[in-house]
């Protein structure tokens, strides 16, 4: 369709004089400067960024990522516990999260009575509209303190697990944990929705062939619309990682800041994002700090876009690869066509 | 390999093509599945159907005799898949569906409260207008899966989806590729192995919903073979479009207009001598 | 002929039905599960802010004081409101160009699909990035004779919200039914035209809607502010110099010691939230709206 609109566009507007046809080639060449532009900007910010970490990497080389020491008074700047930090809580928001937004985006396409369909969505996308500074105010005055009790509780009881090992006496109020918590809260609307737009693709013929066969709710979603909808769902839950990556008021607020690494779930620590966020004020007079912060950014800003790329690769072959070959064109053919469709494959 | 050489030539007496089910496997080879069967018929009472506010089935009453194909046939939109989907109650699927009235099969109620619908489903099949196998499975777990529904395993199961892809003639064509993905093969032998799927889990009745109008000639004939060998097992129903493919098939013909019966008789008398008006004109190509 | 007895009913196994009602009570439960933050955040926000909100919360400035009374949030509302609506007077129109670009030019083309391909990676690079661009290439420079300024800010927040305006814009401008520029075509208007008598009017209201979402979403962000435009106190209409947001003073007094400075950032954290909210309310109501006509 569109492109039939353009080739007759391009027709008519040969037949037009070419006075008139130049607003047309303006406006053209406008829109397509601009998009350009933008690329382009893009391009720059991401070179000035390159050159504004280069003092950091060379002279800290690979320890800025490996090394673990991060020493404003030494002026040493080895991020491994930023980027373990960061690690960590982005797995336990994907843990958390991803989960109950599938379980979420299963129950509303799936299962839920159709009248209460759009108003679940819109409120689970409501979690999304909440700004991150609202989720840290409330993560640091109200669940961080709340939980303690049951984090000192659960590190007790399962102490025996290495890693959330070490006992209750060990538990911070700030902690990965919470960081980690919040974290899949906000994901929680993304992955959601990403995975209800997954499942609503899932043809409804594939559906009805598992209720045919006998299959319970749940074996059908088993059955045809889970295995139909992993790759999508898998997008989906790689942009939440995105955002978990990247995310930095709301983590700075309750991961508790320390330049070291935790050796316990419930240890403070520290991200790529919030050390950027805190420490930017004081590194202004200090170029080799400023340029360690901008490393961070950057190596930020080169994960997020690599799991982006992951992401949507993932998500597009979601929405439009399972399909067979053939089976957009039989979607054309529900209106009866006697035996004219002979020698498809 | 040694098996479907055994039984294809074991028994002679029900396949249509012996000499050529021999040499290439192709033809339908319902023996495959066992016996002769005595299926079980169903009976539709004072049966309406609504989506929402709108009434698509209006009041019908039709016996589909046990062992014999019925065909429907009727304009798009008067009612006949509608009608279909209410007998295994694939229907109340579609949300703000209903449908009132009675189905039963034989004295079983399908619509009775102890009666669980998965069940229902179970004893009357259905195969769809658009080939549907499982995209993201194989052609043996497309034909495996309702079996493994049931906790089905390893031998047992092998051998009946074996069995299944004999019956519905696609064992040579898919016998050395069992594992390659269903949606691989041709949309004529997607539609046998939904069949081969419908069958494996031996269902009383076959409700088909214009089962071969996605399929080219060739195609369309196969799966017609197949459902002249499929009715000594088995109840067919099946909804169609194309009257001579209802010729070809059915024994009695139903012909449906506005969502109600306007007559139901043998297919040759509908075809040739009906004694409705409306059924005249329709087969006549007057309207429709 | 033979009936169907009791006993040809395929049995189906309790423990079938039972995982299906299990695995149902599961994804309803993960349901309920993923509302519990959104009540409880709404929850504490009113019980927390709503006593902060009086007549001079909303007509006073902060003021620093160590002592006495904080001030209220005037300064940040204002400052919200003028940075955001730079930011939107910036991305809006670029965006739905970029986006028209896509729809009406580009179409399929190898650029307009790298264009596209860009503009989804861009929804995803973290905020502070933007905000950590606009730092390096304007605050540092000194660009415009000031450091931090409420100009840069917008324009780190345009960059954040023009994907989102990209975006949602040209799902919009997709659906405008092709049939209907090929009748202006067809009766030879040029092509500017069309999409200024007939594809933007028909689209309008989408637009609206997703304008508005990318505003609500622009204006809760905190990071890219606080590279960019820092925080002062009293009211300026000066966008070249540091002003006052409700995200950077929320951010502020959350690390105060004062209990009367913490309930100021309720107060005005219930403020943000009431403004996103409304925002993104009228944005559904009005795609809610336009569907049905």
């Amino acid at each position: 369709m569109e492109a039939s609109a353009t080739t007759s566009g391009g027709r008519s507007a040969l037949e037009r004089s070419s006075a008139s046809r130049l607003p047309d080639q303006a406006l053209q060449f406008g829109l397509t400067a601009l998009a350009t532009l933008i690329l382009l900007l893009i391009g720059y910010f991401f070179v000035r960024l390159i050159g504004q970490s280069g003092k950091a990497f060379s002279t800290f080389g690979a320890s800025f990522i490996f090394g673990n020491d991060w020493d404003i008074s030494r002026n040493i700047y080895h991020g491994a516990p930023l980027v373990i930090g960061t690690l960590v809580t982005s797995a336990i928001a994907l843990l958390i999260g991803v989960p109950v937004a599938v379980a979420t985006a299963l129950y509303v396409t799936e299962l839920c009575p159709r009248k209460a369909r759009g108003p679940l969505s819109m409120l689970v996308d409501l979690l999304a509209a909440v700004p991150s500074v609202v989720y840290g105010l409330w993560g640091v005055f109200v669940l961080a303190p709340k939980l303690v009790p049951v984090e000192k509780w659960f590190a007790n009881t399962f102490s025996f697990i290495p890693f959330i090992g070490g006992g209750g006496s060990t538990v911070t109020a700030p902690n990965y944990f919470i960081a980690g918590l919040i974290l899949a809260i906000m994901i929680l609307p993304i992955v959601s929705a990403i995975a209800r737009e997954v499942l609503a693709t899932v043809p409804s013929e594939n559906k009805e062939a598992a209720l045919a066969l006998g299959a319970t709710r749940w074996e059908m979603i088993r059955m045809s619309v889970l295995p139909y909808a992993r790759p999508g769902i898998t997008g989906g839950a790689m942009l939440g990682l995105g955002r978990a990556i990247g995310e930095t008021i709301a983590v700075v607020l309750v991961i508790g800041n320390a330049p070291t690494i935790g050796h316990h779930l419930f240890n403070q620590g520290y991200t790529l994002a919030a050390v950027i966020a805190n420490e930017f004020n004081e590194a202004a007079n200090q170029p080799l700090h400023a340029s360690a912060l901008f490393a961070a950014g950057l190596v930020l800003f080169v994960l997020t876009l690599i799991v982006n790329i992951i992401a949507r690769w993932f998500v597009r072959r979601g929405t439009r690869g399972m399909r067979a070959p053939e089976a957009d064109a039989d979607n054309t053919l529900s209106v009866y066509t006697p035996s004219t469709t002979a020698g498809r494959p | 390999m040694t098996g479907p050489e055994t039984t294809s030539k074991e028994p002679k007496r029900m396949s249509s093509a012996p000499e050529q089910s021999e040499q290439t496997e192709a033809a339908p080879d319902l023996s495959a599945m066992g016996e002769r069967r005595q299926g079980h018929g169903i009976k539709v009472r004072d049966l309406h159907a609504y989506y929402g506010s709108v009434h698509a089935v209006r009041g019908i009453d039709i016996d589909f005799p046990a062992n014999e194909v019925t065909a429907i046939i009727g304009p798009s939109g008067c009612g006949k898949s509608t009608m279909v989907r209410c007998i295994n109650r694939m229907h109340e699927e579609i949300p703000g569906a209903r449908s009132e009235g009675s189905v039963s099969l034989d004295d079983l109620d399908v619509y009775g409260s102890n009666v669980d619908v998965t069940a229902v489903r179970r004893m009357i099949g259905m195969v769809f207008q658009k080939p549907n196998p499982f995209p993201t499975m194989s052609i043996f777990d497309n034909v495996a899966a309702g079996l493994r529904l049931t906790g089905m395993k390893s031998d047992n199961l092998r051998e009946r989806v074996h069995r299944a892809l004999r019956a519905v003639g696609l064992w040579g064509e898919v016998k050395n590729r069992l594992n390659s993905p269903g949606i691989g093969l041709s949309g004529g032998q997607q539609q046998r192995l939904c069949i081969a799927r419908a069958v494996a889990v031996e269902p009383e009745v076959i409700l088909m919903d214009e089962p071969a109008s996605a399929l080219d000639p060739i195609a369309t004939l196969k799966v017609e073979e197949l459902i002249d060998e499929l009715k000594n097992r088995y109840t067919i129903v099946i909804v169609t479009h194309n009257m001579q493919q209802a010729a070809r098939v059915a024994k009695s013909t139903v012909f449906m207009l506005d969502g109600e019966v306007v007559e139901h008789a043998e297919t040759t008398k509908l075809f040739t001598n009906p004694s409705d008006e409306r059924t005249e004109r329709y087969v006549t190509g007057k309207f429709g | 002929m033979s009936t169907v007895s009791g006993a040809l009913i395929p049995e189906i196994s309790a423990g079938r039905k039972r995982r299906d009602r299990v695995m149902r009570g599961l994804l309803m439960a993960g349901t309920g599960l993923a509302l519990v933050p959104l009540i409880l955040i709404i929850y504490y926000l009113i019980y927390k802010g709503i006593g902060s909100w009086s007549g001079s919360f909303f007509t006073t400035d902060p003021n620093g004081n160590f002592f006495g009374n904080p001030g209220g949030i005037r300064s940040a509302i204002l400052g919200t409101l003028e940075i955001v609506a730079l930011a939107s007077l910036i991305s809006i129109p670029i965006g739905i160009a970029v986006a028209l670009y896509l729809t009406e030019y580009g179409n399929d083309g190898v650029f307009a699909n790298l264009v596209r391909y860009f503009v989804d990676v861009m929804t995803g690079v973290p905020s502070i990035v933007f905000g950590l661009f606009i730092y390096i290439v304007l605050v540092i420079s000194h660009a415009g004779g000031s450091g931090f300024a409420g100009w840069k800010g917008a324009l780190a927040l345009s960059l954040l919200m023009l994907p989102i305006v990209i975006r949602s814009s040209e799902v919009v401008l997709l659906l405008v039914p092709s049939s209907l520029r090929e009748a202006a075509l067809a009766l030879g208007a040029p092509r500017w035209r069309i999409i200024w008598k007939v594809v933007l009017p028909t689209a309008r209201s989408g637009l609206v809607t997703g304008a508005l979402l990318s505003v609500a979403r622009g204006m809760g962000e905190t990071a890219p502010l606080l590279f960019t435009v820092s925080v002062a106190f009293p009211v300026t209409f000066n966008l070249n110099g540091i002003m006052n947001s409700l995200p950077l003073q929320i951010y502020g007094d959350i690390t105060s010691p004062r209990d009367v400075v913490v309930a100021r950032a309720w107060g005005a954290a219930l403020t943000l939230v009431a403004l996103v909210l409304i925002l993104n309310l009228i944005a559904r109501a009005i795609s809610r709206r336009s569907r049905l006509t």
